[in-house]
């Protein structure tokens, strides 16, 4: 028994006792540094774990001792450990960064409490991703949720406040039909545990509630996953949060849901209900098509650079749920390709804008003029990250757009229809990345407003490094892409 | 019979309406409290389902005692999780009474509408 | 395995000659350009080394790494390349000894960012040359659209940032929403994008497939400007001229049709597309662009924009060229990349040159300056008659290929076509040298002599060249020859 059997639980447990430490925390940085030391830690765990997963081992710890279906089990697959390189990758980048821009955006005293609640929602994240309980995720969601309104309501703006309002009601009426699907199944199949259910849903005689408890699952995660059109909560919540906090939650929050949403159908609804794939992806596709070019069109218009982002995120959920609803394997790969190359993207993009907003109070893009004499690093590296979330070759982005075409061309003649949608979507993109280029390199600068220097060197280093990734992961996508395949695999062996 | 069934699923009947009182409440009141209430009934709704669901027929609460054998429970799962609900629910509406809190505090107000228009 | 090294210090020459210019800015501009001029005189060494190897039948290759399953960036060299790479570099050394000239002479901002971009082109460039497959070509496609927009809208004013806009907009949504499909299908259909003599999609694709396929390629290669994506061309005429020279005659314009040759000889292979029926429309939409564009010559009354559609119309020479699909013809189309080359580059130098000199943009006040600066005007009418294609020029010798390719053929739309282009140029090039050397200037017009002169010898060597390659094209067609060898 090596420690790699234990990492699951300490994976949870680590972030989640030292929550109340940070509290004690009490003089200046010293919160941050303890936050930063826990993320980073948890985040040489996952790779343990992803390492583990790629040479073959499926971590899993029992609770207490209690052999699953019994007991509590945790147990980490190649999709899982994706998700979570995301989440402590997320969270051990904003944080390593976030000093000076916590500083200015959080008084000094609460500073401790905002840490131990981004301790809470990283522990909650990463224990959606690890528990094989279906209640267990519920309660794991809401530690996440309660946490990150927290975080979202912790900056000095004070429109974070409703939208952080909108956040909770849409958020628990969504974790609150997870809860209702999952008693369903609970009703019909006597287990929690998602590997036991997909035994045993195969002798539920009477259908009826599985559809159900399909359908109040299905809604309730995308709910929290913001797929179109119940992506309503997120401009605003992204948008007035401090501008760390948007890093993180921008780059794993709204996944975490996604994931819960492909594994539960794939694993326990596709495996056994006859015809459930065609309902599967007849209802996600039109719903991710629509998201695609709805919300790319709006980010075309939008003049807040940190809306325009997050609108981007809505069509780029799209996306991810486009490819899971091929059920393929290359739409499955693609899909979780693009996961990780998303968020490798628009988190640099959100750190790019951290840097500018130590600088500029105001983010609407014509009010950014002049950056790119004061700061070009940062300028690069939005110009970097953006041509990654467009999908120019030698980037990342690049990687998962290929994966999508050509799982698109798999399907079919209609292959090509889907084919043109997600052209024209990526053309949108270059339009609103090409705004946001224009207005940092050629609008005059606003008289009075304005850097006279770079970012801080911390904030501006992680996000030099994010943006270096997104071009290391366009040539060198190995990693990523055989953990993708890996759970394309498990996931679609779990279908059939 | 068939309205013996119906009336049969009574408590679902009951969880299915308090469930839709709640939601409507919170999509339609503008008042931030009244939606949180909403949002409260809605919750509260799903513990009945759970509740119903674990009931067996003639069985009393699941604790074993002394002398007393070939006892029927009521499945003690369910309770269990809904305890941790509860606990979820209160938590949220806490912080969701905060959140109004504070906003009363920099808005002057707690309707939405006039929040919209505040900024 | 030297030839193999060779292939990457191409790309890496010109990367790093970008990063040493970028640090050189701050010890002043003589040692930038010292540095800029270096890099383009290695660059010329490592290149052209690669020729006795290529001549004697070596084809190097080099894969550097597997980026997905099936798709690698790899590298190979095979004549057309060559002759692209070799052209591009050596016009590089004249363009840097002209853009110091011209930039100076205009007191231009930021020239550092200009001659890194420049340096950020060429080696992407090299990589457009070079590309062993698809894959590879697209990403340093890309990567030369991006790093000549820095360079479109160099002047910052609101009007270039508006054309630069055109200029992105057009190249990067004809790339990704047409090119990158195209890729992607010939990956799927063929399994490979690999650049194989006699082409890979041979019997793998349907007839109606073919021509969709192939229009996917034409159009998607918005660098080729063949009409309707032709709309960037004219707008990037805002930047300074040495960058039009760049976009024109050295990289970018080239590595368009270089592609579509290349995909065409390569990907598709001539005899499948020769025996194909849905291929035969790229020969009409070519000779539709010739005309329009020529016709549309005709009206202008700015000299660069001028030359801009006069690109357009060569530019669809060497797509037509391509599309008569007879081995003649492919090495007309090789020998016109060229020849179209040295010529428009003369000529912009020269626009350029009376920019700087005169501060001359239109047609009309060209009356007379043939005896203020009569060295820029003799090498403009040079070029000139290259683009109307009359001997002792570049311009004959590529057409005459064209021509013989187009009746080995039996494609009189072909040589209609050339004959009809023909007379348009000289319609819309005689009028002008004519006022250029015979007119009386205006009154009261102001004192002005040549231009500097790094600028003045710059083009004068140019469009000796235009005149050499007159003379010397043996080698150039010996080496083309090889590419078509085998066909029939």
């Amino acid at each position: 028994m090596d420690l790699i059997a234990h990492l699951p639980a300490l994976q949870v447990v680590i972030p989640m006792l030292s929550a109340p430490l940070m509290v004690l925390l009490q003089p200046r940085g010293l919160a941050w540094a303890g936050a930063t030391v826990v993320a980073l830690v948890s985040f040489a765990m996952a790779a343990t774990l992803a390492i583990g997963v790629l040479n073959g081992l499926t971590p899993q710890y029992f609770m207490g001792g209690w052999p699953a279906p019994f007991g509590i089990a945790l147990s980490v697959d190649a999709f899982s450990a994706v998700l979570l390189l995301i989440v402590t990758g997320a969270s051990a980048g904003a944080l390593l960064a976030a000093k000076p821009s916590v500083d200015q955006q959080v008084e000094e005293e609460r500073q401790p409490l905002f840490y131990a609640a981004w301790m809470l929602a990283m522990a909650g994240l990463i224990g959606i991703v690890v528990a094989a309980d279906a209640f267990n995720i519920f309660v794991f969601m809401e530690i996440s949720s309660l946490a990150s309104y927290i975080l979202i309501a912790g900056g000095p703006d004070r429109r974070a406040l409703p939208a952080v309002f909108k956040y909770l009601t849409m958020g628990t009426i969504g974790a609150t039909f997870y809860l209702i699907g999952v008693g369903l199944i609970y009703m019909m199949t006597g287990t929690l545990n998602i590997e036991d259910m997909q035994n045993r849903i195969g002798d539920v005689t009477d259908i009826n509630p599985i559809l159900v408890a399909a359908g109040f699952i299905t809604i309730g995660l995308a709910l929290k996953a913001a797929v179109f059109p119940l992506h309503v909560w997120v401009p605003n919540a992204y948008t007035h949060a401090p501008h760390m906090v948007t890093v993180f939650l921008a780059a794993c929050a709204t996944k975490v849901s996604l994931y819960v949403l492909i594994k539960f159908d794939y694993l326990v609804f596709q495996s056994r209900l006859v015809d459930h794939d065609m309902q599967f992806a007849l209802f996600l596709m039109p719903m991710a098509i629509l998201g695609i070019l709805i919300a790319s069109a709006v980010a075309m218009f939008e003049g807040h650079l940190k809306r325009l982002l997050a609108s981007s995120s809505i069509a780029q959920i799209g996306y991810i749920l486009l490819c899971a609803s091929f059920i393929s394997t290359l739409g499955l790969s693609a899909s979780v390709v693009h996961l990780f190359n998303h968020a490798l993207a628009k988190g640099g993009l959100f750190l790019a804008v951290a840097c500018l907003a130590y600088h500029y109070r105001d983010l609407r893009l014509d009010q950014l003029g002049g950056a790119s004499t004061k700061m070009p690093w940062t300028c690069a590296t939005v110009v970097i990250c953006g041509l990654s979330l467009i999908g120019i070759p030698g980037t990342a982005g690049f990687i998962s757009k290929w994966l999508l075409i050509s799982a698109s061309l798999q399907i079919g003649p209609w292959g090509w229809f889907l084919v043109a949608i997600i052209l024209l979507s990526s053309l949108m993109a270059v339009a609103y990345v090409w705004r946001i280029i224009e207005a940092l390199y050629f609008k005059a600068p606003v008289e009075g407003v304005g850097p006279q220097s770079e970012a801080p060197i911390q904030l501006l280093a992680v996000t030099m490094l994010v943006a270096a990734l997104n071009l290391y992961f366009g040539f060198f996508p190995q990693v990523p892409l055989e953990l993708a395949t890996e759970a394309a695999g498990m996931l679609l062996e779990g279908a059939q | 019979m068939k309205l013996l069934e119906l009336l049969g699923y009574f408590n679902y009947w009951v969880f299915a309406i308090v469930l839709m009182v709640g939601l409507y409440a919170v999509i339609s009141k503008a008042n931030l409290i009244k939606k949180l209430i909403g949002l409260s009934i809605f919750q509260s709704a799903v513990f009945l389902m759970y509740i119903t669901m674990d009931k067996v027929e003639g069985g009393t609460a699941p604790i074993i005692q002394k002398g007393v054998e070939n006892q029927i429970f009521s499945n003690p799962l369910p309770q269990v999780l809904i305890l941790t609900a509860i606990v979820v629910g209160v938590s949220t509406l806490a912080l969701g009474l905060a959140m109004v809190v504070r906003i009363k505090e920099s808005y002057g107000t707690i309707e939405e509408n006039e929040i919209l228009d505040a900024d | 395995m030297i030839a193999e090294n060779a292939i990457l210090t191409a790309i890496v020459v010109p990367l790093l000659g970008a990063l040493l210019i970028a640090l050189g800015g701050r010890f002043g501009p003589n040692i930038r350009e010292a540095v800029t001029a270096i890099t383009s005189i290695s660059l010329i060494f490592v290149v052209w080394g690669m020729l006795p190897a290529l001549i004697a039948g070596e084809r190097p290759a080099v894969e550097v790494s597997q980026v997905l399953p099936g798709l690698s960036i790899a590298f190979k060299v095979e004549p057309l390349g060559m002759l692209f790479a070799a052209l591009a570099s050596g016009l590089w050394l004249i363009n840097s000894i002209y853009s110091v000239g011209y930039m100076r002479g205009n007191k231009e901002k930021n020239q550092t960012r200009f001659y890194t971009c420049f340096a950020l082109a060429l080696s992407a460039t090299m990589g457009v040359a070079f590309a062993g497959n698809l894959f590879t070509l697209f990403l340093f496609y890309e990567l030369l659209t991006l790093s000549t927009y820095p360079l479109v809208s160099h002047k910052g004013d609101e009007a270039t940032v508006k054309s630069a806009r055109i200029y992105l907009g057009v190249l990067l949504s004809t790339s990704i929403g047409l090119f990158l499909p195209a890729i992607i299908w010939t990956y799927t259909a063929a399994g490979t994008g690999d650049f194989v003599s006699g082409g890979i999609l041979a019997g793998k694709l349907s007839d109606t497939s073919v021509g969709l396929l192939l229009g996917l390629f034409v159009f998607g290669i918005g660098k080729a400007a063949v009409m309707p994506v032709h709309k960037w061309l004219p707008a990037a005429m805002v930047a300074p001229t040495p960058v039009s020279a760049l976009l024109h005659a050295v990289a970018v314009v080239k590595a368009g049709v270089f592609a579509i040759t290349k995909i065409i000889v390569y990907i598709f292979g001539v005899d499948f597309l020769f025996d194909s029926p849905n291929s035969g429309w790229l020969l009409y939409v070519a000779a539709f662009t010739i005309i329009t564009a020529s016709v549309v010559a005709l009206r202008q009354t700015n000299i660069k924009r001028l030359l801009a559609y006069s690109t357009i119309a060569q530019l669809s020479y060497v797509v037509m060229a391509a599309a008569i699909l007879k081995p003649l013809a492919e090495v007309g189309a090789a020998i016109h990349m060229v020849a179209h080359a040295f010529g428009k580059i003369t000529l912009f130098f020269a626009a350029g040159a009376i920019y700087v000199a005169a501060k001359k943009t239109e047609v009309h006040q060209l009356r007379g300056i043939g005896r203020r600066m009569p060295w820029t005007m003799t090498a403009f009418t040079i070029g000139a008659l290259s683009m109307i294609g009359v001997p002792p020029t570049a311009g004959f010798v590529s057409k005459w290929y064209i021509l013989a390719g187009a009746f080995e053929a039996n494609n009189l739309v072909a040589v209609f076509t050339i004959i009809a282009s023909t007379v348009l140029n000289a319609a819309y090039f005689l009028p002008l040298i004519y006022m250029a050397w015979f007119e009386k200037e205006q009154e009261g017009a102001k004192e002005h002599g040549e231009a500097p002169f790094m600028a003045v010898f710059a083009l004068c060597v140019t469009a000796l060249l235009t005149l050499a390659f007159f003379l010397f094209n043996g080698p150039v067609i010996e080496l083309e020859s090889q590419v078509v060898k085998g066909l029939n």
